[in-house]
C-alpha cells in the first residue's frame, strides 16, 4: 500500500508554485504602487513611500460619485438577480418539464457569449426602443448577467436538499408557504447570500457591458478605464485600484465560507 | 405508560382536517392541486426578463447586421442585404478576424499548459488546509477586478517597470531587446506589443482554465495513475496515455472560456497592445465613432458563429460534464 | 386480534376502492381494493417496483389516484393535500430537517399548527421520552446515529397524534442487531398507542414478525391479503409462495405423482425431512449444502425437480453428491389456485 500523502515530484511542485506566483504577484504589486511617491511614471522600485495619495483620493468628488453609482447599481442588480435566479433555480430543480434545458441555456447565455455582444446588443436595442441612458439601463444589463451566478449557487443547493424534506414538511401539516418559510428558505439561505455576494462583486467590477449601456454616468470601473486610457493622476488610480481589489475580495471570502461545506462557489459563473 | 398517554389522546379529531381558509391557505391548495401553474408562475419573471431584455436585444442586433450603411449620407439603409457581411471579407477586416482567432487559439494553448500543473497539484496532492488554500488561491485572482488586473500588467510591462528592472539586475536586458526586435511579436516596448497582449490575456483568463481542469482531474482515480506506472509506463507515457486523455474534457471546457473571452475582449488590446485591431475593438469602433452599426453587428456574429462551432465540438467531446 | 380482518360494520382506517395510479403507461398501482382496520399493524410486502410504496404515498397524499376512491376513516381523501390529512409518515431516509435541532424537528408539526412554544416543546420532550431519547433535544440530526435518527423521525410523526402512521421501509438502513430491537419496540409502541400503523417493506421476515395482517404486492396488484400464518402457510399463488419464505413451488405433474391433485402446490423447506427407509419416501440426490447456523439448507434433486430442505441443527447430514431418501406430510403440500 502506498501512503495516503504521496509527495509530488519536484518539477510539478515548481511548475505549480510558479503558476500561483504568476497569478498573485501582479495583484500584490498594486498594493505597493498605492504607496509610491512617484507621480509621472510607473517606476520600479518606488523612489519613496507615502500615504498622502489616500488623502488626495479621499477628497476627489469624481471618485466618490463613481463609487456611489457602482454600489447602487450592484445592489439593485443583485436584488433583481436573487429574485430571478432563485425562481429559475427552484423551477428547474423541482420538476422535469419540457424545455428545461432551453431555459438553463438561456440563463447561461449572457455569460457564455462574449460581453461585447451583450453590450452592443443592449445598446442597439435601447436606441431602437429610444430608451435614454440612465442608471437603469446599466442595471438592466448587469442584472441580466448576474442572474446566472445566483442561479448556479441556488441550483447546487437545491440539488442537495432531498425531495423528502419538502414532503416531510407537508406531511407534518405545513402548507406550501409554511414549507417555503420554515424548510426551503433556511436551507437555501446561505447559498443565496453567497450567490448574491458574487453577483455584487461581478456587477461592481463589470466594465465591458457597462461601456455600452452607460451614458454620461461613470461607474468605478468606467472611471478606471478612463484613467487607464488617458491617465490624469496616476497615484489616485493606484489607490483606487487597491481599494477595488479589497472591496471585491471581501464578498469572495464571505461567499467561500458560506458554501465551503459541499457546493463549490460557482466560479464558472463569472 | 404515562408518556404514552401524553402522546396518545388519539381517537379525537377527524382524519381529514378542514380547509384552513385565508388567502395563503387557498393559494397553497391551488398550487398543490395545480403544480404546473406554480411552475409557470415561477418561470414567468426570469423567462420574461431574459427573453425580452436579452434575447430581444440579440435579435435586434442580428437584424441590424442585415442592414447596410449608405456610403455617402452615412445613414443606415433598412433594407435586407448581405452587403455588410460581404464587407467582412475585405482584406483589412479579414485580417482582424484571423488575428483575433489566432490570438484566441494561442492564449488557449498557453493557458492549458500553465494551468495543468496547478490543477494537477491541487487535485492530486493538496489535502485539507492546503486544498482550501489552493482553492482560494485560484478563486481570488478569478474574482479580482478585471481592470485592476490589466492595470497591474501595465505597471509591470512599462519601460520603467519591474520587469525591465528585474532583467536589468540579471544583466539580461539584451534578451528583451532581442525579443522586441522580432517582427510581429515585437515592438517599441512590451506594453505596446502583441507579446504584452498575449501575456495579459493568459493572465486574466488562466483561472477559468484551472478550475475545470482541476474538476476533471479530481475524477481520475489515483490508482489509475499508479496502475499505469505499475505496468511499467514512464511518467511521460503515463501523462500522454492516461492523464491527458482523462483531463481533456476539462481542458476543452476551460478553453470555451479562454477562447470565447479572448474573441470578444476589446479592453486588453486597447490598453496593452499595438494599434492593430482585434474583433472587439473593431466592433467598438464601428458602433461608436464610425456609427456603422450594421458592420459592428456583422462583426459580432463572427464570435457567435465561431463559438457555436466550438461549443458543438466541445459537447461532442463531453466537455460539459466538467463544467 | 385482527387476524380475521376488519369486521363488516366498523369504518376502516384506510379503504381503497379500485384505486389505480398510472405514470404514463406504467401501472404503478392497478385497481387495488384494500381495507385496513383501525388499530391494525398492517404490512405492505413486495419486491421493489411492486406498487407498495406508491400505495403508501397515496395514503399520505403525495400521490393522487388516477382513478378509484380512497377513504381515511370514512372521509374522502382524493384531492386533499398532505398537510390536511391527519396522517403522518416516517420516511425511509428519515428526512429530518438538517437546519433544526432534534426538539424543533419533533415539534415542527405542532409549530405549523400554531401551538405555543412552551406547550409544543413539552409535548416534543414527551414524544422523545416515548422513543427512549430523552434529553436529546438540543442535538442536530447530523450528530445522531442511524438508529437515533429513526427514533427522532418516529417521535416527530407521533407527536401529532396521527390517525394513521405510515412507515416507509423504516428499518431498511439499520444493521441487523438494531433492526431486531427496533422491530420489537415498534410492535410494543403500536400496541400501547393503539394507532393504526401501515408499513412498507420488502423483507418478508420483518413483515411476518411485526404485522397483524400483510398484503403481498406484485406488479401494482395485491396478490394476497391475510395474517402472517395465512401468507406463509397457505399462499394463494406461486408468486406469494416464492416471495414469502422461498417455498418450493412444485408443478402439477410432480404434485399429481406424489399424492395431490394435478395443480401447482407449495412445500415449505422446513416441511421436508430426511426419511431413510420410510414408506413412500422419495429418492433424492444432495446437490448443495449450506450451513446457516441454526439450521442447514440442502438443495436436493428429486426426479429432476429441485427441492430445498431446511433441517434443524443437530442432525447428521448427508454430504454433497450423496443419495438420500426424503419425505413430507401430505398436509404440508399446499395446493394453489392459479398459475401465476
Amino acid at each position: 500500500m502506498r501512503s495516503d500523502h504521496p509527495s509530488a515530484p519536484l518539477g510539478l511542485k515548481i511548475a505549480a508554485g510558479a503558476g500561483l506566483l504568476f497569478l498573485h504577484v501582479p495583484l500584490l504589486l498594486i498594493f505597493v504602487y498605492a504607496f509610491t511617491t512617484e507621480e509621472k511614471s510607473y517606476q520600479w522600485p518606488p523612489p519613496g513611500l507615502t500615504t498622502q495619495w489616500f488623502a488626495v483620493t479621499w477628497n476627489r468628488p469624481d471618485v466618490w460619485q463613481a463609487l456611489g453609482l457602482s454600489v447602487q447599481v450592484a445592489a439593485i442588480s443583485t436584488l433583481i438577480a436573487i429574485v430571478l435566479g432563485t425562481l429559475c433555480a427552484a423551477a428547474i430543480s423541482s420538476t422535469k418539464f419540457f424545455g428545461r434545458e432551453t431555459i438553463s441555456l438561456l440563463v447561461i447565455l449572457p455569460i457564455a457569449l462574449p460581453g461585447i455582444i451583450t453590450g452592443i446588443a443592449l445598446r442597439s436595442a435601447f436606441s431602437l426602443a429610444e430608451i435614454p441612458f440612465s442608471m437603469w439601463t446599466i442595471i438592466l444589463g448587469h442584472a441580466t448577467f448576474c442572474v446566472v451566478v445566483v442561479y448556479n449557487n441556488a441550483v447546487a443547493r437545491f440539488r442537495r436538499i432531498s425531495g423528502s424534506l419538502v414532503e416531510a414538511s407537508m406531511d407534518l401539516g405545513a402548507d406550501g408557504f409554511q414549507t417555503f418559510r420554515h424548510v426551503i428558505l433556511p436551507n437555501i439561505g446561505t447559498a443565496l447570500v453567497a450567490g448574491g455576494m458574487l453577483a455584487f462583486a461581478l456587477s461592481f467590477d463589470e466594465v465591458i457591458v457597462t461601456t455600452f449601456t452607460a451614458g454620461q454616468q461613470q461607474t468605478l470601473p468606467i472611471w478606471m478605464l478612463e484613467e487607464l486610457v488617458r491617465p490624469r493622476q496616476r497615484p489616485v488610480t493606484n489607490v483606487v485600484a487597491m481599494i477595488v481589489v479589497l472591496v471585491t475580495l471581501l464578498p469572495i471570502f464571505a461567499a467561500y465560507y458560506l458554501t465551503r461545506d459541499g457546493d463549490q462557489i460557482a466560479g464558472s459563473g463569472k | 405508560m404515562s408518556t404514552a398517554a401524553a402522546v396518545r389522546g388519539t381517537p379525537t379529531g377527524s382524519a381529514i382536517l378542514p380547509d384552513r381558509g385565508g388567502l395563503s391557505g387557498a393559494l397553497s391548495d391551488i398550487f398543490w392541486r395545480r403544480p404546473k401553474l406554480l411552475l409557470f408562475l415561477m418561470l414567468l419573471p426570469p423567462v420574461l426578463w431574459l427573453g425580452i431584455v436579452y434575447l430581444g436585444s440579440l435579435f435586434a442586433l442580428l437584424l441590424q447586421s442585415f442592414f447596410s450603411i449608405d456610403e455617402f449620407s452615412g445613414l443606415i439603409n433598412r433594407q435586407f442585404t448581405f452587403k455588410t457581411y460581404g464587407e467582412l471579407l475585405l482584406p483589412s477586416n479579414l485580417d482582424i478576424i484571423v488575428r483575433t482567432v489566432v490570438m484566441a487559439a494561442l492564449v488557449t494553448i498557453a493557458s492549458a499548459i500553465v494551468a495543468f500543473p496547478i490543477a494537477y497539484y491541487a487535485a492530486r496532492y493538496a489535502r485539507g488546509r492546503w486544498k482550501a488554500l489552493f482553492y482560494i488561491g485560484i478563486m481570488l485572482p478569478l474574482w479580482s477586478s478585471y481592470l485592476v488586473k490589466i492595470y497591474a500588467w501595465k505597471l509591470i510591462l512599462a519601460k520603467e517597470g519591474i520587469l525591465t528592472w528585474f532583467f536589468g539586475k540579471l544583466h539580461l536586458l539584451w534578451l528583451i531587446d532581442a525579443w522586441l526586435s522580432l517582427p510581429i511579436v515585437g515592438g517599441n516596448s512590451l506594453s505596446v506589443s502583441f507579446t504584452g497582449t498575449f501575456i495579459v490575456f493568459v493572465y486574466v483568463w488562466l483561472p477559468f482554465m484551472i478550475l475545470p481542469v482541476q474538476a476533471s482531474l479530481e475524477r481520475v482515480p489515483t490508482n489509475l495513475v499508479e496502475a499505469s506506472s505499475d505496468l511499467g509506463a514512464t511518467p511521460g507515457q503515463t501523462f500522454r496515455n492516461v492523464l491527458f486523455p482523462l483531463a481533456l474534457p476539462g481542458i476543452v471546457a476551460g478553453s470555451i472560456f479562454t477562447f470565447s473571452l479572448t474573441l470578444g475582449d476589446y479592453i486588453i488590446p486597447q490598453i496593452i497592445g499595438t494599434s492593430r485591431l482585434f474583433i472587439g475593438q473593431a466592433v467598438y469602433a464601428h458602433q461608436g465613432t464610425a456609427g456603422n452599426i450594421p458592420l459592428a453587428a456583422a462583426f459580432t456574429v463572427v464570435p457567435i458563429v465561431v463559438m457555436g462551432f466550438y461549443l458543438w465540438g466541445a459537447k461532442r467531446m463531453g466537455a460539459f460534464d466538467a463544467l | 386480534m385482527y387476524v380475521t380482518g376488519p369486521s363488516a360494520f366498523m369504518t376502516p382506517a384506510v379503504s381503497f376502492k379500485q384505486v389505480s395510479r398510472h405514470f404514463g403507461s406504467v401501472k404503478a398501482v392497478d385497481a387495488v381494493d384494500l381495507d385496513i382496520a383501525e388499530g391494525e399493524f398492517f404490512a405492505m410486502l413486495g419486491p421493489s417496483g411492486s406498487g407498495k410504496t406508491t400505495c403508501l404515498r397515496l395514503i399520505a397524499g403525495f400521490e393522487q389516484p388516477t382513478s378509484g376512491r380512497i377513504e381515511i376513516f370514512g372521509s374522502r381523501a382524493e384531492g386533499v393535500p398532505p398537510y390536511r390529512r391527519n396522517v403522518n409518515t416516517v420516511f425511509q431516509d428519515y428526512a429530518l430537517f438538517p437546519h433544526l435541532n432534534v426538539l424543533d424537528n419533533v415539534s415542527y408539526g405542532l409549530m405549523v399548527k400554531g401551538i405555543g412554544k412552551a406547550e409544543r416543546h413539552r409535548e416534543a420532550e414527551a414524544a422523545l421520552e416515548l422513543v427512549k431519547l430523552p434529553g436529546y433535544g438540543a442535538r442536530r440530526p447530523g450528530q445522531l446515529s442511524g438508529g437515533q435518527r429513526q427514533r427522532v423521525a418516529l417521535a416527530r410523526a407521533l407527536v401529532n397524534r396521527p390517525k394513521v402512521l405510515l412507515l416507509d421501509e423504516p428499518l431498511g438502513a439499520l444493521d441487523l442487531k438494531l433492526r431486531e430491537n427496533m422491530q420489537e419496540e415498534l410492535k410494543s409502541l403500536q400496541k400501547s398507542l393503539g394507532i393504526t400503523f401501515v408499513f412498507v417493506t420488502h423483507d418478508q421476515g420483518e413483515a411476518l414478525s411485526m404485522a397483524n395482517r400483510i398484503a403481498v404486492f406484485n406488479n401494482g396488484r395485491i396478490m394476497q391479503v391475510g395474517s402472517p400464518e395465512d401468507i406463509y402457510q397457505r399462499p394463494d399463488t406461486r408468486f406469494v409462495a416464492d416471495f414469502v419464505g422461498s417455498s418450493n413451488v412444485l408443478p402439477p405433474d410432480f404434485v399429481a405423482r406424489h399424492g395431490g391433485a394435478r395443480r401447482w402446490a407449495s412445500l415449505r423447506p422446513e416441511a421436508v425431512r430426511i426419511a431413510e427407509g420410510a414408506a413412500g419416501a422419495l429418492a433424492a440426490t444432495v446437490v448443495s449444502r449450506s450451513y446457516l447456523g441454526g439450521a442447514t439448507r440442502l438443495g436436493l434433486d428429486v426426479e429432476g425437480q429441485r427441492i430445498n430442505a431446511l433441517l434443524p441443527a443437530g442432525h447428521a447430514l448427508p454430504g454433497e453428491g450423496q443419495s438420500v431418501q426424503i419425505g413430507f406430510a401430505p398436509g404440508d403440500l399446499h395446493l394453489m389456485d392459479d398459475a401465476q
